[in-house]
């Protein structure tokens, strides 16, 4: 088996006084589809911020390659949950996807043809090409997913965060970006780390899920984590997963929700 | 009838009065390349207030420059620095941003006033500070636009691509280890520097017709990375110079001209934006899908 891409090791993190987790081991492995679940307030995003070396932790350690995180590594991709309000709105697709391509480096964008065909090959691996040049406040939820999609791809990384890239899109479009996500991993080998409240969308394409809960936490296939038994262990208090029409419903999780305070950690 | 006519408009001796003013001319020409720059990120970033935040506290640093007699363009600087650091280190959301600018914004304006008041001086030359003027700009004071106005424009060319990634896509910006926070301080001095040297020509009170009014014309009816900038400093020059030419054989002060110039761009351009929008929208539909 080869090296894991993202190894987390006795990880334990801290929102204050508050422990959202403690003894969380995890390792990612190239090409490995890894699903975050939880309530609201269980430290999905913050794992996601811990990995990307916004949020410290309070004991343990995430090595990414091999080597201690570290803020901006390039080799991370990052796509984030499609929002009506960016300023992003104001400019057009290519120019969302170019900011991944070389909006790290000083200076002006000079136009040359190595640039343009980099950022008409990732259009184009998203599907996006026909729709480039249009502002992307006119654009649906799922077109604009797929250019994040493209800008994370931009990177060439060999692992890629996703907070909650699914919210607000609907059904079809759920299924559209979570496959091209699936594609790519499987066709260019990177980890996927894939924080979500509804694990419906990717239920087919995930190797292994990570369910977080009340501080503590449980890691395996779908079929081992998602029962009633591990889930009402997690949430100490009697939890039923009915599984129809090979769809999930959890239903009697308590909601940890604090999600007020994790959102100030979120955006310090 | 005639008499408001010919205060406004007078061009009379019009040759004589350019050759004398052609300063004037050249500083609004630097001045829009700044301001019409720096007024893409100023939308970009929603900023808009806290322009005019900056440029109050702007004007109680001119008002006390001119009283001390440290000068007002030194003056202007300082108190614009001061206030973009303010607004920059305490506001970082959009929220706060507001606040910090609201509760700043009247206290600049009366330790401008309470400064002029104590002022001996000229009356016109207090109430330019205020709603521009258009006095001869004299070499020195030429000098120091262009320093001012160069500084902020190489800042911007040195850090566009950085720039824009923070301020279009902060969240992703700051996953790829973009300094989010630091270039952020970087443009408020930017923007502080700006803002003094617009005062010196259109006054404390309108600096948004030439730091928000072009951008924003520009971005109704393009999102090109090319073409927004460069529309935004053809905008904000056309209103400087347009408005300084103007202005030259009147009695009444050039900012109204400025404004005037400014706000009629704004508006031909949202007439022709939405119209654009209607057609890419029909255009377009058709072939996008999910």
């Amino acid at each position: 088996m080869s090296e894991p891409v993202l190894s987390v090791r006795d990880a334990q993190l801290t929102l204050g006084s508050r422990t959202l987790w403690s003894g969380l081991d995890l390792d990612i492995r190239p090409g490995e589809f890894v699903a975050v679940l939880g309530a609201n307030g269980s430290g999905k995003t913050s794992l996601l911020k811990a990995i990307l070396g916004q949020h410290p932790l309070a004991s343990g350690e995430i090595r990414f390659e091999g080597a201690p995180v570290h803020r901006g590594d390039r080799r991370i991709g990052y796509i984030p949950q499609q929002r009506g309000q960016d300023p992003a709105m104001l400019i057009r697709g290519r120019d969302l996807v170019a900011l991944g391509v070389d909006g790290h480096r000083f200076g002006l964008p000079l136009p040359t043809r190595e640039r343009k065909e980099r950022i008409d090959s990732l259009l184009d691996a998203v599907g996006a090409s026909h729709y480039s040049r249009v502002p992307v406040a006119m654009l649906s939820g799922g077109e604009q997913q797929r250019l994040r999609v493209g800008q994370a791809l931009a990177g060439d990384p060999t692992l890629v965060l996703c907070d909650e890239p699914l919210g607000s899109l609907d059904l079809r479009a759920q299924r559209v970006v979570s496959e091209l996500i699936d594609r790519h991993r499987r066709e260019r080998g990177f980890g996927v780390l894939f924080v979500t409240h509804d694990v419906n969308p990717v239920l087919g394409m995930v190797d292994r899920v990570l369910y977080l809960a009340g501080g503590r936490f449980r890691i395996g296939t779908p079929d081992e984590v998602l029962t009633s038994e591990v889930l009402s262990e997690l949430y100490q208090a009697p939890v039923d997963v009915i599984r129809s029409h090979g769809r999930v419903v959890i239903v009697g999780a308590p909601d940890t929700s604090h999600h007020h305070h994790e959102h100030e950690a979120v955006h310090p | 009838m005639t008499d408001w006519w010919t205060q406004l408009f007078d061009f009379s001796d019009y040759g004589a009065l350019l050759a004398l003013l052609h300063n004037s001319i050249l500083a609004g020409a630097v001045l829009g390349i700044a301001g019409g720059l720096i007024g893409v990120f100023v939308m970009t970033r929603d900023l808009a207030f806290a322009v005019h935040g900056i440029s109050e506290l702007s004007f109680a640093g001119a008002a006390a420059g001119l009283l001390f007699g440290i000068g007002v363009v030194e003056g202007s600087i300082l108190g614009s620095l001061i206030a973009a650091v303010i607004i920059g280190l305490l506001g970082a959301r959009a929220r706060e941003r507001n606040s910090i600018t609201a509760v700043l914004m009247p206290f600049g304006l009366g330790l401008g006033i309470l400064c002029l008041a104590l002022y001996p001086g000229r009356a016109s030359t207090k109430f330019g500070l205020l709603t521009g003027q258009i006095v001869a700009v004299d070499d020195p004071k030429l000098g120091a636009l262009a320093v001012v106005s160069g500084v902020v424009v190489l800042g911007l060319l040195i850090m566009w691509r950085p720039l824009s990634f923070a301020s279009l896509d902060p969240e992703v910006a700051a996953a790829r280890g973009i300094p989010v926070r630091g270039l952020s301080i970087v443009f408020m001095l930017l923007l502080g520097l700006a803002v003094a040297a617009s005062i010196q020509i259109v006054g404390a009170l309108l600096v948004l017709s030439i730091l928000v009014t072009p951008a924003a014309a520009a971005l109704r009816i393009s999102s090109s990375p090319l073409w927004v900038p460069i529309l935004s400093m053809a905008f904000a020059t056309v209103s400087l110079v347009g408005g300084i030419m103007l202005a030259l054989g009147s009695s009444v002060p050039i900012s109204p001209y400025v404004t005037t110039i400014s706000f009629l761009i704004y508006v031909v351009c949202r007439l022709a934006g939405r119209r654009m929008r209607v057609r890419r929208t029909l255009g377009t539909r058709e072939v996008v899908t999910v």
